[in-house]
């Protein structure tokens, strides 16, 4: 478990709209169903390629994604269908992507690590670690030239900051005042191996203070927490005052990749995640207020669980490609 | 009309450009310091006095500002960025090989890239890592176009086009052409002026020009390659051996509408290239044209190329690294015998 206590506070509850709450549990839920359809689709063999999973990182999507707009953008990382769905794409154009189908987002000549889609403010997610940072400092140039009020949300894990391009990018965003929310991910692992082994100082908030600019720690799997830092953030952002490093404290419930069991991952410390599981605790939080019962979680669970296998159903007949579209879209 | 050298052209194309079109803008390193360079090679002197806002002066981050200029044209800016030796591509070609390049087959046609990288290359007395010619590296990466301007005309009609192209582009400019003057002129500069017409004029990316008709040998080449290329075919006319000069110019993709024909009709090629023989664009184009034209060809392709070595500092062995109008020459004669 991290050593670092996150600057976490109480969100004010009482000041959220009961129909906005149920909003974020139906996101929350969404990406956690949608990432256990795609689990077992994959080991049921019918869908191909790799997969990288956000399981127990929920929370950090949707409250970053929550406080941006629609023309909005972020970019995102080879573990990106949460980022995806946060940001609006849907299950069914993401689905038809990962069956590799002529229909999905990026007509199954992306996959599940280059998912993304303009219109929706999602460019393709960037699979070498790092390289989205300084695409999303140049993103908010381009917003910033053109005096728009638009920002960026950069998603990255831990293991990015130890990039060149994390360092380059940060710093051109801080020498110009860009609006990028920098929005670390930090699940205590690059692939197998642990924070502590690769970083010295492992409050990567801190980092933010050498370029000149503002940073916080969150705790990452308190869905509120993150959207109220987020929204924080973006008001700095589109202020003028950007850029501004989340550290979002989280965890991965599941493999880096396809069949990795996680045996680097300590029995203490999956148990001591495990019971802060982000979703759990935004019920619990939801089921403490008055005008929330069990029973209207149950239609949004019913709802997701609904829209994700009609997605399924509709992916597994989706229309592939064929091979004289190999040759297209390479050139504008 | 007015007669001017690639630098001053270059310079000028970006500014009609810029004034053109507000999505265009600069980026790069000591690109725009009042009272500095204007870039390594005077390209963009003083244009930081027409276009405060749009002359982007970066710290020395090649793979960030690479990054940086890709994710502006991601969201419809035209960038153009300036990378002041070739040789510092390396440390931004992830940028521009994993993202710019592929961005827009990955989406499936989604998004598009409209950047252009403006690569000066070849070996001029600094030494092994100011010096390479960095155009192989690239011409075999789908989703990059690739052209190499030789002189001042073609070097302000391509950059105005590849500021148009929605694609990322990669000019490739030669250190010894530029006609830089002051403190950054080059020794060794060859002249490649060109009578630049008042009007407005474009060329196209993909085109290679015949630079002189000749029915003996086709020679292939770009660059400071082409004005060489010009010198030994003047040489081997005083010996009755007519060689046909074309400018590669586009090197992705080659132009064999062009190429094809001066090698059915003179079936026989010499390629001449600065830069490693191994490896080169120069092996392309030869299996290029073997592929196509093998059956016109009265004898093997020819390359002209430097050693396999790193380039040298001892202006005695630069020379004898970098190909020259002598060696071109023979290097024909001895095809021809």
């Amino acid at each position: 478990m991290s050593a670092q206590s996150p600057g976490s506070r109480e969100p004010q509850l009482a000041n959220y709209d009961r129909d906005f709450l149920l909003k974020l549990y139906a996101q929350i839920l969404l990406i956690r169903r949608f990432e256990e359809q795609v689990k077992f689709l994959f080991l049921e063999g019918t869908m191909p390629g790799t997969i990288h999973q956000c399981h127990g990182q929920e929370a950090t999507a949707v409250g970053v994604c929550t406080a941006l707009n629609k023309d909005d953008f972020i970019t995102s990382t080879f573990r990106g269908h949460g980022h995806a769905l946060a940001k609006g794409l849907t299950p069914r154009e993401m689905l038809d992507e990962l069956f590799g189908a002529a229909t999905g987002c990026c007509k199954g000549k992306g996959g599940s690590m280059h998912m993304g889609n303009m219109e929706k403010g999602m460019i393709p997610g960037i699979a070498i670690v790092a390289g989205g940072i300084p695409l999303a400092a140049g993103m908010a140039l381009a917003f910033k030239m053109r005096k728009t009020s638009q920002v960026v949300a950069c998603f990255f894990g831990d293991g990015a900051v130890a990039e060149g391009a994390f360092h380059e990018g940060l710093n051109m965003a801080a020498i110009w005042n860009l609006p990028v929310l920098f929005a670390c991910e930090n699940n205590l692992y690059g692939a197998s191996t642990r924070i502590d082994k690769v970083m010295k100082n492992i409050k990567i908030s801190d980092r933010a203070a050498g370029y000149g600019f503002r940073g916080e720690t969150v705790d990452g799997n308190d869905l509120l927490a993150v959207y109220e830092a987020a929204r924080r953030a973006v008001g700095e952002c589109r202020a003028g005052q950007g850029p501004v490093l989340l550290e979002l404290l989280t965890y991965r419930r599941t493999g880096h990749s396809r069949r990795d069991a996680c045996h680097y991952q300590s029995r203490d410390e999956r148990d001591a995640w495990f019971s802060k599981d982000p979703i759990e605790r935004f019920v619990q939080i939801l089921l403490n207020r008055s005008d929330l019962a069990q029973i209207d979680l149950d239609r949004v669970e019913a709802q997701v669980d609904h829209e994700v296998s009609d997605a399924v159903q509709q992916a597994r007949r989706a229309p592939q490609p064929v091979t004289n579209d190999l040759l297209r879209d390479v050139y504008a | 009309m007015k007669r001017q050298g690639i630098a001053e052209s270059l310079r000028d194309a970006i500014a009609e450009e810029m004034e053109r079109d507000s999505t265009v803008f600069c980026i790069g390193e000591d690109i725009a310091v009042p009272g500095g360079w204007g870039g390594a090679f005077t390209v963009t002197l003083g244009l930081e006095d027409r276009f405060p806002d749009r002359m982007i002066n970066t710290p020395i981050a090649e793979l960030g500002f690479f990054g940086l200029a890709i994710g502006a044209a991601l969201m419809g800016m035209r960038p153009i960025v300036d990378v002041q030796y070739g040789d510092f591509l390396f440390l931004a070609s992830d940028q521009i090989i994993n993202n710019a390049a592929k961005m827009r087959y990955m989406s499936g046609g989604n998004c598009k890239v409209p950047l252009v990288v403006r690569v000066p290359v070849g070996a001029t007395g600094r030494g092994s890592q100011h010096a390479q010619n960095m155009e192989r590296y690239f011409i075999g990466v789908p989703g990059l176009k690739a052209v190499a301007v030789s002189n001042a005309y073609d070097a302000k009609g391509i950059l105005k086009s590849a500021v148009r192209d929605d694609n990322p582009v990669m000019i490739f400019e030669h250190k010894l052409l530029y006609g830089s003057k002051g403190a950054r002129a080059e020794s060794g500069a060859v002249d490649a002026t060109s009578d630049i017409p008042e009007e407005e004029f474009t060329v196209p990316l993909d085109k290679a020009v015949i630079r002189r008709e000749g029915s003996d040998v086709t020679i292939l080449s770009w660059l400071l390659m082409a004005h060489f290329s010009m010198f030994a075919a003047e040489t081997l006319a005083g010996d009755s051996i007519h060689a046909e000069v074309i400018d590669v110019r586009s090197l992705s993709p080659i132009d064999y509408e062009i190429i094809g024909p001066s090698v059915q009709k003179t079936g026989h090629v010499v390629i001449v290239e600065e830069g490693p023989k191994t490896g080169g664009v120069s092996a392309e184009i030869a299996a290029g044209l073997l592929e196509r034209f093998g059956e016109y060809l009265q004898a093997p392709i020819l390359r002209v190329a430097s050693p396999d070595v790193p380039v040298p500092f001892s202006p005695i062995l630069e020379n004898a690294y970098r190909p020259d109008s002598r060696r071109i020459a023979e290097a024909v004669r001895g095809l021809l015998q």
